[in-house]
């Protein structure tokens, strides 16, 4: 596969950016961090199994917030430069530039959880294997995927401005929804019965699933499913839009 | 013109491009030939940009056909054989200028040394130096480079040199000269006559979406080659070889391509004039000049 190559190169200096101008990494990084210290360490900490499924869910909580908010403002900040048109002048189709974007982003997500693994280590009862911790950030990985489609769909639809305030308004309600910040089981009736279609709900069951053994929810699956149908979808749709209207 | 004898490297045959209701391009049919130096020349909004981002596959023709190396622009192998200039404004800051180089000569099957690259742009010993560093010239030199950093076979360079000083300008022209007397075609645009002059062999003159002239340095010259005769008098004289006149609070304009034959006949017609002032038109007033003509004659 030739592109392979190129995706490499793409990757590489789309990361080399991003840790020059390390901003989006501090940001995606603070958020689970403090809401670790927060809520995590003082109220769950003490227990072995209620502190590790805290820990994932913050883990989730900030790989949304790389995926979500990172990509989406990322993408329509470079729609705005001539640098953008420019690539699509140099010998590559589309995909490079694409399969860079996803790498580069799922490189932030890993060191924005780093912070959260550490706390969870050091100042709460978590407890996890090696290979427990490696199959979690697999599924982290693998759940930040319909989060990372909405990014690139936020991205390609709006204007950077916008995509700073749309991502927003989109990351805590849907982080909330799903259970990642409190536990569902404190939530108010509707959230309860709203959850289960929520894609972070399907994205935590899975990490859930990797780190503790747990069976997760066929219904959120199926939802984390379609909603990365879904996402896939709208993401194509802004993408091609967004070219049909540079070509206009 | 000699270029039906050389071999076709890119051609538009009735390309058309509106945005919308705007007609960017009417129907323009251009060869460019292997070794060729084209200046396109034409006032803001001509048509030029769009052309060349037809050539790049960065847009598409409403109608006609463009053809790049034998193929279609769109089609990324075939565009491993031609290089772009980016907008310096959108040189990612934080890489470096070295790096940049780098990751475009990547896309390409055959590279140029990065070294020579940058030396030969008067940028030697800045590949460390992060683009957000550089000076605003520095910068468009650096785009200028990216263009030739695959070792392509023809060039497109948008208004390569604009807000360059006088000596950053002529680094760019050389850079530009060596790449074509190795054998290299180019295709670049300018709103500047002694640009083009310092550099084409071969004008194509574009004002409204059309081509409006296309020939020899020379030949150009004498269509756009047009000056402004102006004086303060009570009424228009009759005089020969005026393009187009006008009489504005009191002064007369006129527009000619010969201001010494006029400026005879205005004194010997006897008119009391005052105020005598003859000066080159911009190549604005130019252009207005021939796009009338073209109108005229149409």
């Amino acid at each position: 596969m030739p592109d392979l190559r190129l995706v490499l190169t793409h990757t590489r200096y789309q990361f080399l950016e991003q840790l020059r101008v390390p901003i989006s990494l501090v940001a995606s990084a603070f958020f689970p961090a403090a809401a670790m210290l927060a809520f995590v360490v003082p109220f769950t900490g003490a227990d072995p199994a209620s502190a590790t499924q805290a820990t994932a869910g913050m883990m989730l909580f900030g790989a949304m917030s790389a995926a979500l908010i990172g990509l989406s403002v990322s993408v329509a900040q470079d729609r705005e430069r001539p640098w953008d048109p420019y690539l699509r002048t140099l010998p590559a189709g589309p995909l490079p530039r694409f399969a860079g974007r996803i790498l580069t982003t799922m490189a932030g997500m890993l060191l924005s959880v780093a912070p959260v693994l550490l706390i969870s280590a050091f100042l709460t009862a978590a407890a996890l294997s090696p290979l427990r911790l490696a199959l979690g950030i697999g599924a982290l990985l693998l759940g930040a995927v319909p989060f990372m489609l909405m990014g690139l769909f936020i991205g390609y639809a709006v204007a950077a401005r916008a995509a700073i305030a749309v991502s927003q308004v989109a990351y805590f309600p849907i982080a909330a929804l799903g259970g990642l910040l409190v536990p569902l089981e404190v939530m108010p009736e509707f959230v309860r019965s709203l959850a289960p279609f929520v894609p972070s709900r399907g994205a935590i069951e899975l990490m859930w699933a990797a780190v503790a053994g747990r069976t997760p929810s066929p219904v959120s699956l199926a939802a984390l499913a379609a909603w990365t149908l879904l996402a896939a979808a709208a993401a194509t749709w802004a993408y091609r839009r967004d070219e049909g209207r540079r070509f206009s | 013109m000699n270029t039906t004898t050389r071999r076709t490297l890119a051609r538009t045959i009735e390309a058309t491009r509106r945005y919308g209701d705007v007609l960017a391009l009417d129907r323009v049919s251009l060869d460019i030939g292997a070794g060729e130096l084209v200046g396109l020349l034409g006032p803001n909004g001509a048509g030029k940009s769009t052309l060349i981002s037809l050539f790049a596959g960065l847009r598409r023709p409403t109608s006609g056909t463009v053809e790049l190396l034998g193929g279609s622009p769109a089609d990324p192998a075939v565009r491993q054989g031609i290089g772009v200039t980016p907008q310096e404004t959108g040189l990612p800051e934080a890489l470096k200028a070295g790096e940049i180089v780098s990751f475009v000569s990547a896309h390409y099957p055959s590279r140029r040394d990065r070294t020579d690259l940058l030396a030969r742009f008067g940028l030697a010993g800045l590949a460390d130096r992060q683009i957000g560093g550089l000076s605003g010239g520095q910068k468009r030199r650096l785009a200028v480079a990216l263009a030739f950093a695959g070792d392509p076979r023809v060039v497109f360079l948008d208004e390569p040199t604009t807000g360059l000083d006088v000596e950053a300008r002529r680094t760019l022209w050389e850079g530009i000269r060596s790449f074509h007397a190795g054998g290299g075609t180019v295709v670049l645009t300018s709103h500047y006559l002694e640009e083009i002059e310092a550099l084409a062999q071969r004008v194509v003159v574009i004002g409204r979406g059309r081509v409006l002239a296309d020939g020899s340095v020379q030949d150009v010259r004498d269509v756009v080659g047009v000056r402004r005769v102006s004086f303060a008098a009570p009424a228009v004289p009759d005089l020969p070889g005026v393009l187009r006149g006008s009489v504005e609070n009191g002064r007369v304009h006129l527009l000619t391509t010969d201001s010494d034959l006029l400026v005879t006949e205005l004194v010997r017609a006897g008119t009391p004039f005052a105020d005598l002032q003859v000066r080159p038109t911009s190549l604005e007033e130019a252009f207005l000049t021939i796009t009338s003509k073209e109108e005229t004659r149409a």
